[in-house]
């Protein structure tokens, strides 16, 4: 693979003596220069990360207060942790979290699952045109996630779609868009979207997996698939988990696709999942002091959630 | 991570090439041939004709769209549906895909560049706190977008640079995971023995990266600012929260805006298929003709 020669170089290079004087050579100048290379960086990290962050905790402690009547002018008065109750309290923001879970639930086990058996059969011995089926699966990542969702919008909506129609067909008449359908629909076009971006990921991982460990196997009689539970997965197992980790940041951003079908269905209301209900309170319901404790309890959702998935791994790892 | 499988592989792998597994290749059960790329063809049918569907689909006025066979050709109406999305509003389609174009482009040259040189002095620099500096730089990689968007937008409006480009063209230049991968780069392709040849021929270290450090990581480069320029492209909540100013959307929103027409005016809907096919056809080119940097891209980012 292309992917793996990268390392070679400094593979080669690292055992000469020369190499590990490398520190104590450049550490004369290290640090200032150091700085100078990292300046621009931080400097835009600080600026278009931490700042905004700081700036939406104060604003979370605020609120904005009518006196009397609700008549004159808004005060800005401080009220503790009285946003992230009202967040918490919301009926709609915990439906949200609940509907953002069973998204997650359905999702990953699918996108992942997915992911796994088609890398696998491409793995496989007797896989023909790698090259272009790799290319192929990886096609919708390259797809907008906007565009994405216009389109299986359309796929999804009886008269235009050729799904609906072949269902129809069968004697089986499906609305992807009530309901009870909307939550699976919406998976699908995740699932669309970043199976394929998985499958090179995990491909690529595999394709590193010791020829004779699978030769060994197979002299002992074990089958392709045998060879592929066995030996294959415990062996992209940190590949699996990096993924994990992607995948579970990733659920959390849940906005363009169900902003894109609530256009076209009612099932998705204007709070359908966290993000929305913090752009919902930003720009409908004009409250940005609730918004921005929405967007820091959902920052703190991610931070749990990568921590756990990491403990996860590397416990599983050791 | 463990580098422990990678870096086994690669002594043993090259002796193996991997042809040699086709011996396995037996008759019957789910390891034959047959099921094997049967299975792999249907995987691909369903990535791919979506697709394809949305080709069929801009092809055909809108009556057709409803009338005829979603894989069927209409009545041409290909060009006449380009012509519409192209004159729509005074052509402000061409404006967006250009707006798309330069706030991509913009931050994969010079987020691209900021992400490398930081991953760049990751690696090869020691300095007090390198540790602290660079787990900060990870818990940003962890951090969603999306929770920071409408901080971000919060504390714009305090500046009073929403609704300008500066709304996107500053975040745009932020990629924490570009580092990480910068850093995993640096110390791939460039070689400590080559600095130092450079230090002692006395070079500075600012000129030992520019004329030495930056030419060897250019793949890594490349392959950065790929990510970063479809990162920037696809992103549709930070200008959906930004920008109100039709002139500076990029062709996301833009597109986003004519769909939400279409539901009362139905006239809307092939401008809306054409103009996503259009829209998508920069990336597609891109992904074809950099695939080897793609590739490297998703590996370094995952195995290592």
């Amino acid at each position: 693979m292309v992917t793996q020669a990268p390392t070679t170089p400094s593979a080669a290079v690292k055992p000469t003596p020369r190499t590990l004087r490398k520190p104590r050579a450049m550490s004369g100048t290290g640090g200032r220069t150091a700085a100078l290379f990292l300046t621009p960086f931080f400097a835009i990290f600080a600026v278009a990360m931490v700042a905004p962050v700081i700036y939406a905790i104060v604003l979370s402690f605020f609120a904005q207060q009518k006196s009397g009547l609700g008549f004159g002018e808004a005060k800005t008065a401080f009220v503790g942790l009285e946003n992230y109750l009202q967040v918490l309290q919301s009926e709609t923001f915990i439906g949200g979290i609940g509907r953002l879970a069973l998204y997650c639930l359905l999702y990953i086990p699918c996108m992942v699952g997915g992911a796994l058996a088609f890398a696998l059969l491409l793995d496989a011995g007797v896989a023909r045109a790698r090259k272009l089926f790799q290319l192929l699966v990886f096609l919708p990542h390259a797809v907008p996630g906007v565009i994405a969702a216009l389109i299986w919008a359309y796929l999804y909506t009886p008269g235009v779609s050729p799904i609906v129609s072949v269902l129809e067909t069968g004697g089986i008449s499906l609305n992807f868009l009530d309901n009870q359908m909307i939550l699976p629909s919406i998976v699908n076009i995740a699932v669309w979207e970043w199976t394929g971006y998985n499958v090179i990921v995990l491909f690529t991982a595999l394709q590193a997996v010791p020829r004779e460990i699978l030769e060994a196997a197979r002299v002992d009689g074990a089958g392709e698939i045998r060879a592929a539970i066995s030996i294959k997965l415990p062996l992209i197992l940190p590949a699996l988990s990096v993924i994990m980790l992607f995948t579970v940041i990733g659920t959390l951003q849940l906005f363009t696709e169900p902003s894109i079908i609530s256009k076209a269905t009612a099932s998705v209301t204007s709070t359908w999942v966290p993000n929305m209900w913090a752009y919902d309170a930003a720009f409908n319901r004009h409250n940005l002091n609730q918004a921005a404790a929405a967007s820091i309890i959902i920052a703190l959702m991610a931070a749990v959630l990568s921590w756990a998935v990491t403990r996860f791994s590397s416990r599983n790892k050791a | 991570m463990s580098t422990s499988t990678v870096s086994r592989t690669r002594t043993v792998a090259p002796a193996l090439p991997p042809k040699r597994r086709r011996s396995a290749a037996r008759s019957g059960g789910f390891g034959s041939t047959f099921t094997v790329n049967a299975l792999l063809i249907l995987g691909c049918a369903y990535m791919v004709l979506p697709v394809v569907w949305l080709f069929f689909a801009s092809t055909k006025n809108t009556a057709d769209l409803y009338g005829t066979a979603a894989y069927a050709l209409g009545e041409p109406a290909f060009l006449e549906n380009i012509m519409a999305v192209l004159n729509q509003d005074g052509g402000v389609f061409l404006r967006w895909m250009a707006n798309s174009m330069f706030y991509a482009a913009f931050g994969a040259i010079f987020g691209g560049l900021i992400s490398v040189m930081a991953g760049y002095a990751f690696d090869k620099f020691q300095f007090r706190g390198k540790d602290s500096f660079f787990g900060i730089v990870l818990v940003g990689v962890l951090i969603p977008n999306t929770a920071t968007v409408l901080p971000m937008y919060l504390l714009a409006s305090v500046f009073g640079i929403t609704n300008t480009i500066w709304a996107i063209l500053i975040p745009v230049l932020c990629n924490p995971f570009g580092v990480y991968l910068a850093r995993v780069y640096s110390a791939a392709y460039v070689p400590a023995e080559t600095l130092e040849a450079a230090r002692v021929d006395g070079a500075g270290p600012i000129r030992s990266f520019f004329s030495l450090g930056l030419p060897m990581m250019m793949p890594g480069y490349v392959t950065i600012a790929l990510f970063q320029f479809v990162g920037v492209w696809n992103n549709f909540m930070l200008p959906l929260v930004m920008l109100q100013d039709q002139q500076l959307l990029p062709v996301s929103v833009g597109i986003s805006i004519w769909q939400g027409y279409s539901i009362p005016q139905p006239e809307f809907t092939p401008m809306v298929i054409t103009g996503s096919l259009l829209s998508i056809v920069p990336l597609l080119a891109a992904f074809i003709m950099l695939q080897r940097f793609w590739k490297s891209g998703l590996t370094a980012g995952s195995v290592k």
